[in-house]
């Protein structure tokens, strides 16, 4: 374990260094003047030259990764260009909200996928079945963020069950404002999660020992937990693995609902063309990624004894 | 000697895309307490559905039509709930594969335990003791210690003999053995057939025994069954079968085995090759690769019968099974 | 971005007429074919069964009900809705199929020769899709449309260097299996040359799974396109989009909620047809 542990952890830092360097070089994409890039085809000479300066783009490329990397270790993400403030005070402020949602996203999701693909394994090729395989097939096609649109247009509206967007103030209304973005982030991801899963449990069921199970004259009951648990560990790598797709589509949420996540701060910083701000939060996700994935390969590994104990 | 498992006039039928199909057709059989059937046949020839049907633990896409199961006299129930239920722990089966057939997220002496605990009623402690007990009763070293290893920790034959354990937890008196022995390898083969040999004296098992393999079947069964697309087509003490066999398909076998004790010129294989379950001959479903074979054989199947000059156990179904007596 | 089509297979290529029976007993791949020939059609002859310009303002009827004159009733700012639709049909799946062309042949090369070949080119390959793979997204797409700039260019720009990886991974996987297959270890043993066996053996097997892979890929990126729209990054207006249409529409929830639901469902029938599609056409090719 400790052994598979390590090796995963450095693949990490080596994925982490990769993105730094990705996230570096994002600036320098387009070819030609990056400043004026940014800028825009309007700004004038002085502002290109401000700007340059401001950035140390007149220092050589190595020199100014090297700058970065030194800054990214002091915890200095740059500074907003609209306003100057540290890109992480702007980042700590809100990254609650996005981290609230993306959990709250990942429970829904799980809550919803779990028992679908488990009566869909279960009584395959019956109706119970059919209509889940259906169900999954037309959401894939569904855009989540229109969905979630509906949804407003639904219940906020029409019901008056939840607020329209924000999250308010208090604990309760935090949840309240939550329910139907993290409904509409899970809904992202849940179709994908339903096929997977429901292959993954069939395979467990077809599996010899669920034979030995049932011939040891163990109730029907006592054989599905005992199938539940051995799929748990493909499903939470699979969760795993699809957590950046929805981390990624918090950004989109956070725009229906009007939320003030790190999500919404990207897309604000992109219409301000506010580049620190877009680098920062775009490293900060990525490493959320990263971190996400490994913490799921650790907590598989620890829970499959083929892997604990080698 | 008292009858522990009856089978009568078993059919199970398959489903194919092009319509169902029988894989065992008719088949009957008996084994008494404390003695060991073969069931021996190439794959495809419907001994592991048969044992399947059973412990009624039938894939989806198969199902027992037909047949009545006696364990001990009492006549089985046919709706899958409550044969499982009348099952309980008075038959067991062991599979062929011993990793697939362990949970792979438990450790071995848990996966004991919950037999005593949840059919037997024991509490968790005694449940755990009996454990190590069965543990030592299959011939494991240090079984306490090894109690607590997962199977994937356990080598082949380890984990065989747990899973023969897991069978025996219940204190069944009918054990299913579906070719337990295929994926071990030689030495640990012979030493888990001991272990079965000696199980079945000390704990008056009944055992029936599937496998494909001729020499297994002859260390360890009194009796064997031959099978062919899902009939018997031979049956009979195994020493008498196996040095004078009475059905075309048994001689074929056994030509076709490198006998280390009988050195024959070369092996021969059955001409021709197993018929899928969709064309499956009619009459005597082996007359295309029968070198004994007339023009009578493809018109009706030939019945299981007693031969003139054998022992009245030793039964083939072929009408020409005197002219192998004879020879 | 993970779609997980089952890839422990390799797919056969299959030849001619059985193929072709094949897929016309797919009654997935039937239904997907009718649902994106209508669409399709409708995309086509846009300009010949739109009623009106989809750009014509009406500032006399602005939200209007269903009607003879607009059948689904008018947007904002006066224009046909219906003419929208079918216009912006148009614009979203051009996009998203010439979106998916770069992704698709880089994709698929990349994971077919590091599949083949191993070693340090296998290594590296997969280290940089890792880290492309550690940007969520839509993160990496919006990052990019940024920097390179919004429109119908930023859009092919971004889903060249993000969309690509998926294939690339799904491709090596299934050339990892087909590496091993008999056949080529035959063809290797008789001597021929890797470039030979790549192109006349591994190829085809590789494409037919970047094939596969395209049609539910394909869903995502549509959606993704009608995503960019709906942030104001995608398509630029007042180039008729449904993502934009979307967007614009929620303002008016409360008075004429079709404007944000009929695009939305316009993606989610596209969006089936080619999934239907992607599911039959795995379904014939697999041998099963």
């Amino acid at each position: 374990m400790l052994r598979y542990a390590a090796r995963r952890l450095a693949a990490a830092v080596v994925v982490i260094l990769g993105v730094t360097c990705v996230t570096f070089l994002l600036l320098h994409v387009e070819p030609g003047d990056p400043a004026r890039a940014i800028l825009g085809e309007h700004a004038t000479p002085q502002a290109i030259q401000a700007l340059r300066r401001q950035w140390g783009l007149d220092a050589s490329l190595g020199s100014q990764f090297t700058r970065f990397i030194g800054d990214l270790a002091r915890g200095n993400l740059g500074r907003s260009f609209v306003d100057q403030t540290s890109t992480s005070s702007l980042i700590a402020a809100r990254i609650g909200q996005t981290a609230a949602l993306v959990a709250i996203a990942a429970v829904f999701a799980v809550l919803i996928t779990v028992p679908l693909a488990s009566a869909a394994a279960i009584r395959k090729d019956r109706l119970a079945d059919h209509v889940v395989r259906a169900l999954s097939v037309v959401g894939l096609g569904l855009p989540a963020f229109w969905f979630g649109i509906v949804m407003i247009e639904v219940f906020s509206l029409q019901l008056g069950l939840f607020p329209v967007g924000g999250w308010g103030s208090s604990f309760e209304s935090h949840l309240r404002g939550l329910i139907l973005p993290g409904l509409t982030a899970a809904l992202a991801i849940v179709p994908v999660l339903i096929r997977s899963l429901r292959v993954g449990i069939v395979e467990v069921l077809e599996a010899e020992f669920v034979a030995t199970l049932r011939s040891k004259g163990l109730g029907e009951l006592r054989v599905l937990m005992h199938v539940m648990r051995n799929a748990l560990i493909p499903t939470l790598t699979l969760l795993g693995v699809n957590i950046a797709y929805l981390i990624g589509s918090t950004v989109i949420v956070e725009r229906v609902f009007d939320l003030n996540g790190i999500g919404s701060l990207l897309l604000t910083g992109i219409s301000q063309r506010d580049f620190p701000v877009v680098q920062a939060v775009t490293f900060v996700l990525a490493i959320g990624v990263v971190l996400v994935n490994l913490a799921t390969d650790l907590l598989v590994a620890w829970l499959d004894p083929r892997i604990r104990l080698g | 000697m008292e009858t522990a498992l009856a089978v009568e006039d078993l059919t199970v039928t398959v489903a194919r895309p092009s319509g169902r199909f029988r894989a065992v057709d008719g088949i009957s059989f008996e084994v008494a307490k404390g003695r060991a059937l073969g069931l021996v046949g190439e794959s495809g020839s419907g001994k592991s559905l048969t044992l399947r049907a059973i412990m009624s633990l039938l894939p989806a896409a198969a199902r027992m039509d037909a047949g009545v199961v006696r364990l001990k006299g009492t006549e089985l129930p046919h709706a899958v709930r409550d044969v499982r239920k009348a099952l309980r722990g008075r038959m067991a089966m062991i599979f062929q594969d011993p990793l697939s057939a362990l949970d792979p997220l438990q450790p071995v002496g848990a996966q004991i335990a919950e037999v005593p605990r949840r059919v037997l009623g024991l509490s968790k402690r005694r449940s755990w003791e009996r454990a190590i007990e069965l543990l030592r009763l299959v011939g494991i070293p240090d079984p306490a210690r090894r109690a607590r290893a997962y199977p994937h920790q356990l080598s082949g034959g380890m984990r065989q003999r747990v899973v023969i354990a897991i069978a025996l937890a219940a204190e069944p008196s009918v054990l299913l053995c579906d070719e337990p022995t295929t994926a071990l390898d030689v030495t640990v083969q012979a030493q888990v057939l001991e272990l079965l040999e000696d199980l079945r004296a000390r704990l008056e098992l009944a055992i029936v025994f599937v496998s494909h393999d001729l020499a297994v079947v002859r260390q360890l069964c009194e009796d064997v069954c031959v099978m062919y697309t899902g009939r018997i087509v031979e049956t009979g003490p195994t020493p008498e079968v196996l040095a004078h066999p009475l059905h075309p398909y048994t001689l074929g076998l056994l030509d076709a085995i490198v006998d280390l004790d009988h050195p024959v010129a070369a092996p021969e294989p059955i001409p021709g090759a197993l018929p899928d379950l969709e064309q499956i001959p009619g009459g005597c479903s082996f007359h295309p690769r029968c070198f004994l074979a007339t023009e009578e054989c493809a018109t009706a199947v030939p019945p299981l019968a007693e031969i003139v000059n054998a022992p009245p156990s030793h039964r083939s179904a072929c009408i020409h099974s005197d002219r192998l007596r004879a020879g | 971005m993970s779609l997980t089509v089952d890839l422990t297979e390799p797919f056969v290529p299959t030849s001619g007429s059985g193929f072709w029976r094949r897929a016309l007993k797919s009654r997935s791949l039937v239904a997907g074919t009718i649902i994106i020939g209508l669409i399709a059609l409708a995309a086509v002859l846009a300009p010949v069964i739109s009623p009106y310009p989809p750009d014509q303002q009406d500032l006399f009827h602005v939200l209007g009900g269903f009607s003879s004159r607009h059948l689904l009733g008018t947007d904002e700012l006066g224009r046909d809705e219906l003419s929208r639709l079918t216009y912006a049909a148009r614009t979203d799946l051009k996009v998203g199929f010439l979106a998916i062309v770069f992704p698709f042949l880089f994709g698929t090369f990349i994971g077919t020769v590091a599949g083949y070949y191993g070693g340090i080119l296998d290594t590296i390959t997969m280290r940089i899709v890792e880290v492309v793979m550690a940007f969520p997204f839509y993160v990496l797409v919006i990052g990019l449309v940024f920097i390179v700039g919004t429109g119908v260019r930023g859009i092919y720009i971004a889903f060249a260097v993000a969309d690509w990886v998926v294939y690339a991974r799904a491709v090596r996987s299934t050339t990892l299996v087909v590496r091993e297959l008999d056949y080529i270890a035959a063809a290797r043993a008789g001597g021929l040359s890797d470039l030979r066996i790549l192109g006349r053996h591994v190829l085809p097997n590789t494409i037919t799974q970047g094939i596969v892979y395209a049609m539910s890929d394909i869903v995502l990126v549509i959606v993704a396109v009608v995503t960019l729209g709906y942030l104001g990054l995608g398509v630029q207006p007042p180039t008729a989009d449904w993502g934009a249409m979307i967007s614009s529409g929620q303002d008016f929830l409360t008075t004429k909620w079709t404007l944000s639901t009929f695009p939305g469902i316009a993606v989610a029938v596209t969006a089936l047809g080619l999934s239907l599609i992607g599911d039959g056409l795995s379904d014939v090719l697999r041998p099963s």
